[in-house]
């Protein structure tokens, strides 16, 4: 029986093991597990959880099921409002969203809703359970741009609500983030993002690889002449940005982007495919979010030494909890308020080592976290041949450039209505990182859901 | 899947393939580049467009083998296809967008080397086509690596100059410019220059002399071709520049390219490790110094 005071404790591969392999670190709840955890829900009358959740699971319903033992109908009540939830169970921050919110945490651990809808995902897949698809189309076109976390999702949604839906994608494979982004030993690719575009296409959804909006094709072609009558924009986060500091075109300097996506996209860590990655002896990581840390956990298990170099403290990481965790565990070493001012280049144009200034933490900043100063004549240098940068990225213009009428901000993000997806282009909605900036997979899924309903009630509006 | 709808040899070690692709065909202009992927193992890999056909729904490439992908491309023929053939990716020419009464008072040069003689063709031909007819040299180490000369000749007044001067001139495309500009009179107040980046760097050294405002395309590193991973960034004017949404065409003037250069060499070792692989299939555990398999 699970103590009510504490989470059901999840099985993982051993840190010294797992900093060697690809392997899932997570083993997740067995069916017991599971079910003993669901014990631990109260099952409140005004469940907090789900107001937590960007995409309103109902969280207690699925988790009585789950206790009850029928997985079959958690599966459905979780695929009400979730195209990805074996995604979810795995990658969503559920420590500022749903488990933030639980009773059981004002005293003890919260529910570990995370794990179990991990289970119930994972259990409906291994048991051939699908989502349901639309028994009737309505003949509705509708093009999504983008085969990620927000495009997915409005598409998924859209298809069950018998919208003829077709995603167009610009890399050769679907996922977006989830397959060039987040690695395999976080989210397995074949085991698990596959199978869940699988069931997004089950729906009726079309996904068309390798096709650029705005250059293969553009927002008005696919609304003029390929009778799309609605548009959402899900084209993701976009360019890497980088520091400007002496140094960083040198050999050895890579965007966590395309270190990540040589690795996982491209599958360079296996010996049968062609494209190559550099394998580092000594790497810096530098930022402390979740790509700072895939990208570090990454470099680790290709064998080297690794360092996270972020300006700001341990309390302002903006990684997620366990990611963070996990990286402690497997070795890598935080070299915290602590900032690159330069790149050490040796004769051959590769790095040699990094310079960095100390930091502390000032006056609060326009974000609210405490903004790092230099702490003048703290200099020094670290040790690495390899420098990976994980500052974040900004939007991609290929699409604003080339849609007449679609407002950008000043960060170059699409405008869009917050509750519809709506942009300033009638018929053409956005959401996701296209719109945000860099953010999470699961506030991509809420935007790419808002962003279906905004599209169901435009088209409907026109009849 | 993109089906390869005619493959030839133009040169030793240089291949041409006419690839049906109807979305990137009806889009693409000349200065733009694909980026092919043959298989689920294979790398992505931009080939600059050599010519397009938009009612045949066909692009043309020509492409060096030099990784383990491009090894097993050469291998390619008509009936079989590519699995990924994305684009049109990068801007089109500057020549392309310019005004056309602005565009008839240029005075061009093309300057092509080796396989960047295929993407300097469509720039040429478009020109032809809007009754513009440039300059160009062709240079190439010997006479059996020049390559498109028939088709150049239709569409420009070429010059071929070999390293070894076992065909056309003798020496390098820098002293066939000099010749042209200073011992043969013509004037030019345009050039074009897309090859190796070491012939890159030498031309935009001399074109400087000459105040002549050079146009180069780079093309380096790259994964996704879309801005996504920055692995493809130069610098340019001091500044890092993205060649495949910036670009690929840059003012050479400003483009660092011993910078360049050196990122070009960057995963030399991995791409030999690969492509040995390829070569010594099950058998290659080690001897390359650095795969680890002899340990």
């Amino acid at each position: 029986m699970a103590d009510p005071m504490k989470k059901t404790p999840v099985r993982e591969q051993d840190p010294e093991v797992r900093a060697k392999n690809f392997d899932e670190v997570c083993f997740g709840y067995d069916r017991e597990e599971a079910m003993d955890e669901a014990t631990r829900c109260l099952n409140c009358k005004n469940p907090k959880c789900v107001q937590g959740c960007p995409v309103s699971i109902d969280i207690p319903k699925f988790i009585q099921e789950l206790k009850a033992g029928e997985i079959g109908e958690a599966y459905d009540t979780i695929s009400e409002s979730s195209a990805l939830p074996a995604v979810c169970g795995r990658v969503c921050p559920q420590e500022t969203q749903c488990e933030g919110q639980c009773i059981r945490g004002i005293k003890g651990e919260p529910v570990s809703i995370g794990k179990m809808e991990r289970f119930v995902a994972d259990w409906a897949r291994e048991n051939g359970i699908r989502p349901k698809a639309a028994e009737k189309k309505n003949g509705h076109k509708v093009a999504v741009i983008g085969a990620g976390p927000a495009g997915l999702t409005c598409a998924g949604d859209l298809a069950r609500a018998g919208y003829d839906v077709t995603i167009f994608e610009a890399l050769h494979k679907a996922g977006g983030v989830l397959s060039y982004g987040i690695p395999e030993f976080r989210l397995p690719k074949s085991r698990v993002v596959d199978k869940e575009i699988e069931n997004v296409k089950s729906l009726g959804v079309k996904i068309e690889t390798d096709v650029i909006i705005g250059k293969s094709v553009t927002v008005d072609e696919l609304m003029d002449e390929e009778g799309f009558e609605a548009v959402f924009i899900g084209s993701g986060a976009g360019l890497p940005m980088f520091m400007h500091i002496p140094g960083e075109n040198a050999n050895g300097v890579f965007s966590a982007n395309e270190f990540l996506t040589r690795n996982n996209l491209m599958k360079a860590y296996l010996d049968d495919y062609d494209t190559p990655i550099h394998r580092g002896r000594k790497v810096a990581v530098v930022g402390g979010g979740n790509v700072a840390m895939d990208a570090a956990r990454t470099a680790l298990r290709l064998g080297a030494d690794v360092h996270i170099v972020y300006r700001r403290s341990e309390a302002e990481l903006p990684a997620r909890a366990e990611e963070v965790h996990h990286a402690k565990e497997e070795g890598i070493i935080f070299n915290l308020l602590c900032n690159p001012i330069e790149i050490l280049v040796n004769e051959d144009g590769w790095v040699r080592g990094m310079r960095c200034i100390r930091m502390e933490l000032g006056e609060p900043d326009a974000s609210g976290r405490r903004r790092p100063v230099p702490i003048e004549g703290s200099e020094f240098e670290i040790d690495v041949d390899t420098v990976i940068m994980a500052l974040g990225t900004s939007p991609n213009p290929l699409i604003s450039s080339t849609t007449e009428g679609l407002e950008t901000n000043r960060r170059k993000c699409i405008v869009a209505n917050e509750e519809t997806g709506q942009t300033t282009r009638e018929g053409v909605f956005a959401g996701g990182d296209a719109v945000t900036g860099a953010a999470t997979v699961i506030l991509a899924m809420g935007a790419g859901k808002a962003a279906a309903k905004g599209i169901q009630e435009y088209i409907e509006s026109k009849q | 899947m993109y089906p390869i709808v005619h493959a030839d040899k133009l040169a030793a070690n240089i291949y041409r393939m006419v690839v049906r692709a109807p979305r990137v065909a009806r889009h693409c202009e000349p200065g733009q580049f694909v980026i092919v992927k043959i298989d689920e193992e294979g790398e992505r890999i931009p080939l600059t467009i050599c010519d397009y056909d938009r009612e045949e729904g066909t692009i043309t490439i020509v492409f060096q083998p030099i990784g383990a992908s491009t090894q097993r491309m050469k291998e390619l023929g008509e009936g079989d296809s590519f699995e990924d053939f994305v684009g049109p990716l990068g801007k089109p020419s500057d020549l392309i967008g310019m005004d056309p009464e602005e565009l008839k008072k240029k005075k061009i040069i093309f300057i092509a080397g080796g396989v960047g003689t295929a993407p300097v063709y469509p720039q040429v031909k478009w020109l032809h086509e809007h009754g513009i007819t440039a300059d160009a040299i062709i240079g190439a180490k010997n006479r059996d690596l020049v390559i498109l000369e028939k088709e150049f000749r239709e569409v420009c007044n070429l010059y071929i100059t070999t390293d070894d001067g076992s065909y056309g001139r003798s020496g390098m495309v820098t002293k066939c410019l000099e010749d042209l500009i200073e011992k043969e009179g013509h004037e030019y107040n345009h050039c074009v220059a897309i090859g190796p980046m070491i012939m890159m760097k030498f031309v935009c050294l001399q074109t400087a002399k000459y105040n002549l405002p050079t146009v180069v395309s780079m093309n380096p590193i790259m994964v996704d071709g879309t801005g996504m991973c920055g692995a493809c960034r130069l610098s340019v004017d001091g500044e890092i520049r993205f060649a495949c949404v910036d670009g690929p065409e840059f003012d050479g003037h400003k483009v660092d390219f011993d910078q360049a250069m050196k990122r070009m060499t960057m995963y030399k070792t991995e791409e030999g490790r690969a492509l040995l692989r390829l070569q010594e299939g099950e058998t290659h555990h080690g001897g390359c110094g650095n795969c680890g398999g002899d340990k």
